[in-house]
């Protein structure tokens, strides 16, 4: 997948500094935090990172749908375009922000088995869609529904607009929530692990149908995955999060070429291989130690317990800066340069 | 890996066969409960009865005849009897269940609307509108409803739809609580989570998304309220308060029957026995349904 920068295609999402604060019994906790980046129209950008790192709930404050305050405080800009320049999406009402949603955003979830309402039909849940936002009649509504049911290649279409939930296999399911997301024809598809549910068949075509989709549309997709397979596949930006922060941004080729900061060698690293004649027996490659409890965050670099190449007293001291590489990378670590190119 | 969307379609094309067995599970489910089916037909043989009976029978409800009195039942054409003034017991039976079963009837859907909306807001929102709002319902609920009743009716000139409004203002607690707990948990669902992903409304998600998952409990809760209503209204018709005479409702034809208990125990036996019917079928039909339609025990 080559970064398809030719075309100066702009941005349409820039967020600046987001950062979300709970409150727990035990104390704040600020996951994400500090987390800035960009998409642009027809772009990919995959959000990489392991359980808590903070990719899904950098999503829902995006769409304003965390806890509300003071049970999550949400901090930053999210600057989405619109005909007239930017608006920030952490300013507008509730009622501003229901517009937005499923209409100019859109989000498909991990879980198509249970994302949609046991008890209305296919149809009508796509119809219900295109409704809240535009004014059309039922009837227009529920061709609508057909199309996009063709458009994201269901099988018998007019037949599944009157079928219930239950009738679909999970991969017929998530290409129905594909559908109502793109009802509306949105700027932004953000797509939480959606395929990690499914079988790696039916993954294959649903990262398919969602590249064939934003060709057509042009629309920016933010892929929250922690499959770095899926990450090769689809994305032509990567954005690695680690405990609240992004830790390495790049173009996805130069990413997998040359990982700088070790915890993304690390994940490189670990992805299993099939085996080689003669490299049976080799031990899978982990990291070690785990994730941080987020509540007591190691200090300096986040990741320094874990990592190979932690040097004391320099990354224990203080947190590294998210340093600017070049014009398309960004890295969270002081030791980049020396440990130099270590391809997976 | 360069598949294009033609292939995509085809394979992605698995023929679904349509599963229609989770609906007639359910029906399956009810007909197998025997006494569901019993208290089914004994309310649609209550209500054909108290609907037309009225317009086949021999005598009018309130046609006295005094040479008549007390006859007890198979007499002639008199095929429960008659009352004290002459009057065609089953004819007046059959009347009264109009009036009992009405205001049965008319209390329960008064009662759940009203439930209802109560209940999913306090389970929508949660918090202190709930905690409030589920707190009144449990006060409410502590009061004792017979005095409540009778002290309304002793103020207000009972008639039909103010005894309905009475009953249905002592009956939508049950519901209430029902549907606030369905609500509360429907709300964490992924499909509720995903309605407000695509901009739906407060509203629209409580009303169009998780009540319709909620049916099965509420119908449950209707039909148990159904009986208690047609039990609350003879209640108070026995005591007085309620459908005067000489229009007869089960509860003061049992009021009237009492200084005949000894000499004419049929114009008590009747009445009970019908009270007895619906408040049972209806119990019995409200039990089937909770068997029938309990997800839990899918499968």
């Amino acid at each position: 997948m080559q970064a398809s920068r030719a075309a100066a295609h702009e941005t349409v999402l820039d967020v600046q500094d987001l950062s979300v604060t709970f409150r727990t019994p035990v104390g704040p906790i600020e996951v994400p935090s500090g987390v800035s980046f960009t998409v642009r129209q027809g772009e990919t950008l995959a959000l990489v990172g392991e359980s808590g790192s903070g990719k899904s709930v950098t999503s829902l404050a995006i769409m304003r749908l965390t806890a509300k305050a003071p049970y999550a405080v949400v901090r930053g800009r999210v600057r989405l375009r619109d005909a007239s320049g930017f608006r920030d999406l952490l300013l507008l009402t509730d009622e501003q922000m229901r517009r937005v949603r499923g209409n100019e955003i859109s989000m498909i979830f991990q879980e198509p088995m249970t994302s949609l309402n046991p008890v209305h039909r296919i149809g009508d849940q796509i119809a219900e869609a295109i409704r809240f936002h535009r004014d059309v009649t039922p009837a227009a509504a529920q061709d609508r529904a057909l199309e996009l049911l063709e458009l994201v290649g269901i099988s018998e279409p007019r037949k599944r607009l009157a079928s219930y939930p239950h009738h679909l296999s999970g991969g017929m399911r998530q290409r129905v929530m594909i559908a109502i997301a793109l009802a509306c024809d949105p700027k932004v598809l953000i797509a939480d692990e959606p395929t990690t549910a499914l079988d790696v068949t039916v993954q294959a075509q649903i990262l398919a149908l969602l590249k064939e989709l934003q060709a057509r549309t042009g629309m920016a997709i933010i892929f929250i995955t922690h499959n770095l397979g899926v990450v090769a596949e689809v994305a032509d930006r990567v954005m690695v999060m680690y405990a609240g922060k992004i830790v390495e941004q790049a173009d996805v080729g130069p990413l997998f070429a040359r990982p700088m900061m070790p915890y993304t060698a690390g994940l490189l690293r670990s992805v299993p291989r099939v085996a080689i004649l003669g490299e049976r027996g080799a031990a899978l490659q982990t990291i070690g130690g785990n994730v941080p409890d987020p509540l007591t965050l190691p200090p300096g670099c986040a990741f320094h317990p874990r990592c190979l190449h932690h040097q004391p007293g320099r990354c224990d001291a203080a947190l590294p800066p998210l340093e600017q590489v070049g014009d398309d990378r960004a890295v969270r670590c002081l030791r980049w340069r020396e440990i130099g190119s270590a391809a997976a | 890996m360069a598949t294009d969307l033609a292939d995509t379609r085809k394979r992605g094309a698995e023929p679904e066969q349509t599963i229609h067995v989770s609906r007639n599970r359910a029906l399956h489910r009810f007909l197998r409960h025997r006494l569901a089916i019993f208290g089914a037909l004994t309310i649609v043989a209550l209500v054909v009865a108290c609907a037309i009976g009225p317009n086949i029978t021999p005598f009018d409800h309130l046609f006295i005849d005094i040479r008549s009195r007390f006859l007890s039942p198979l007499t002639d054409a008199y095929l429960f009897g008659s009352d004290e003034m002459g009057r065609d017991l089953l004819a007046r039976l059959m009347m009264a269940g109009r009036v009992s079963l009405t205001i049965g009837f008319a209390a329960m859907v008064l009662s759940t609307i009203f439930g209802t909306v109560i209940g999913a807001v306090a389970g929508y929102y949660g918090k202190t509108v709930g905690v409030v709002l589920m707190r009144f319902v449990d006060a409410v609920l502590c009061f004792p409803n017979i005095f409540l009743l009778l002290t309304l009716a002793a103020f207000i000139h009972p008639s039909m739809m103010t005894i309905t409004i009475i009953i249905a203002a002592t009956s939508w607690m049950e519901v209430a609580r029902v549907v606030e707990g369905q609500i509360r948990a429907l709300r964490e669902r992924d499909f509720a989570v995903a309605a407000e992903m695509i901009g739906a409304s407060n509203s629209h998600i409580m009303f169009r998304e998780l009540l319709p998952n909620a049916v099965a409990p509420i119908v449950v809760a209707a039909t148990l309220t159904v009986a208690r209503a047609i039990l609350l209204e003879s209640y108070i018709s026995f005591l007085g308060y309620g459908i005067q005479p000489p229009d007869p409702s089960w509860g003061n034809m049992l009021n009237n029957a009492q200084q005949y208990l000894n000499t004419a125990p049929w114009l008590a036996i009747f009445p009970g026995l019908a009270i007895t019917l619906a408040v049972t079928g209806f119990n019995f039909l409200g039990d089937g349904l909770r068997d029938a339609l309990d997800p839990r025990l899918e499968g």
